[in-house]
């Protein structure tokens, strides 16, 4: 039987509460919102809080809305909210394909935004959508609010800037005219983390690339990304040529592990498949077609 | 600390560790052994229950997170008039062998139902991917929940004639 070691209980009624109740218990306390992830870590002893703080009732950070030129989404909104959230299926449907392969429905109820971007896990698939898109997070403390780059946000595995008495409290992608986006993970069965999984949007004026996201996970990507291969396609013309570039640019940039789901080779040349069809779908999309 | 819960309509209160998973709350407190406790990893599905009307996973949500909540469980499905729809589908259609993870698809089947009334086969497998079956291979599950689907759309034009 596996249970967590003993811990003292806390439930935020606000925002303010929950960053007190952090700040009183000197890092030693973690939030918690789905627990599907902290919950099996404290389990296995690999996380091992004093104090939980339960912020599920923070219902007000649960929402989905375009806000200026941005879309804003809640730190506690559920992968379930993404998943079938109708703003995000109009400007980007990169959601929606990457929620539909995270874990399975039964997660996806509990599971939050905020809460799987704070794991940090390495084969997280919205910390590769966030870095495609060049979101960025606001984070709230008792002094006030900062935000901060997607890409700047993890600092390695399971680590990111959130300070110990900081809490995420919302997630802004830019809204961009004009735009396709497409995600593409390759998963050994139903549920399972990624082999592999690359996103993209692309931006396009006429055929020109105005734009251009990749974001990677589970491949060691720095960032959840590969800026020299957005490079090679930014500012120039759509072709089939330019995309497999930037996808073998991918594949060789990554830095993938050989586990039980496979080999180096192979997920380096996983990587340039899954680059490419998402930029290829992008692009169609953003032209309007069907993909 | 002393956690009051709401389970299959029936106000519940005891002294628990906040350690203590939902899964144990329902099954070691309570005594309501209809909900399977299998993989502990929330992969198996085996737990699922509803927390305020939605499926989840009672081994990894703790009974201090449930606190003040409605929970209901496989006990919590049948009514005064019978079997549950997708209880008497398991029963025709042969949804079962070893049984152990059937109140888990039953809660997410009814879960499903009460969302999408007339699910095709594809919907139906995908709202099921949560929930591990190593016996039917799927197939008599699957047929289980349309039997269901169909029962109750008769059900209801049935009503309706009336």
């Amino acid at each position: 039987m596996q249970v967590p070691a003993p811990f003292e209980y806390q439930r935020a009624g606000s925002v303010d509460e929950a960053i007190a109740l952090l700040a009183r218990s000197g890092g030693d306390a973690r939030l918690v919102a789905g627990g599907h992830s902290l919950l099996p870590m404290m389990k296995l002893r690999l996380a091992r809080p004093e104090t939980l703080v339960d912020i599920n009732g923070l219902s007000d950070l649960e929402y989905v809305k375009v806000d200026g030129d941005e879309i804003a989404i809640g730190a506690m909104t559920r992968h379930v909210g993404v998943l079938e959230s109708a703003v995000l299926a109009e400007h980007y449907r990169i959601f929606a394909e990457a929620e539909r392969v995270i874990a399975d429905p039964l997660v996806r109820n509990r599971g939050t935004v905020g809460g799987s971007l704070c794991q940090a896990d390495p084969s997280e698939d919205l910390s590769a959508v966030f870095a495609a898109l060049k979101g960025r997070a606001v984070i709230r403390s008792a002094s006030g609010t900062r935000s901060v780059d997607l890409r700047a946000f993890h600092l390695g595995p399971y680590e990111t800037v959130v300070g110990d008495a900081e809490i995420v409290v919302e997630v802004r992608v830019p809204i961009r005219p004009h735009t396709g986006s497409a995600y593409e993970k390759v998963e050994r069965r139903a549920g399972d983390w990624s082999v592999a999984a690359a996103g993209a949007f692309v931006q396009l004026r006429g055929d020109t690339i105005d734009d251009v996201g990749i974001g990677m996970t589970a491949v060691g990507a720095a960032h959840f990304t590969c800026e020299e291969a957005e490079d090679s396609l930014r500012g120039g013309p759509v072709s089939p040529e330019a995309i497999d570039e930037a996808a073998r640019i991918c594949g060789q940039r990554c830095n993938p592990s050989a586990d039980q789901r496979g080999p180096v080779d192979y997920k380096r040349h996983l990587v340039s498949v899954l680059v490419a069809r998402a930029l290829t779908r992008s692009v169609a999309r953003a032209r309007g077609e069907a993909a | 600390m002393r956690v009051t819960l709401t389970v299959n309509g029936a106000e519940t209160t005891a002294d628990v560790e906040p350690r203590l998973l939902l899964v144990h709350y329902l099954r070691d407190v309570l005594g309501l052994t209809g909900t399977h406790w299998g993989c502990d990893t929330s992969n198996c599905g085996a737990c699922t229950v509803w927390l305020d009307g939605v499926p989840i996973k009672s081994c990894t949500t703790l009974a201090a997170m449930a606190d003040g909540h409605e929970v209901r469980t496989v006990e919590g499905l049948a009514s005064e008039d019978g079997l549950d729809p997708v209880q008497q589908g398991f029963v025709e259609e042969h949804g079962l062998q070893c049984g152990f993870c059937t109140p888990g698809m039953m809660m997410t089947a009814r879960a499903l139902l009460d969302r999408i009334p007339d699910p095709d086969e594809a919907t139906i497998r995908e709202a099921i991917s949560g929930n591990l079956c190593r016996c039917t291979g799927y197939e008599n599950i699957v047929r289980a929940i349309r039997w269901a689907a169909r029962h109750e759309a008769e059900r209801t034009s049935e009503e309706a004639a009336v």
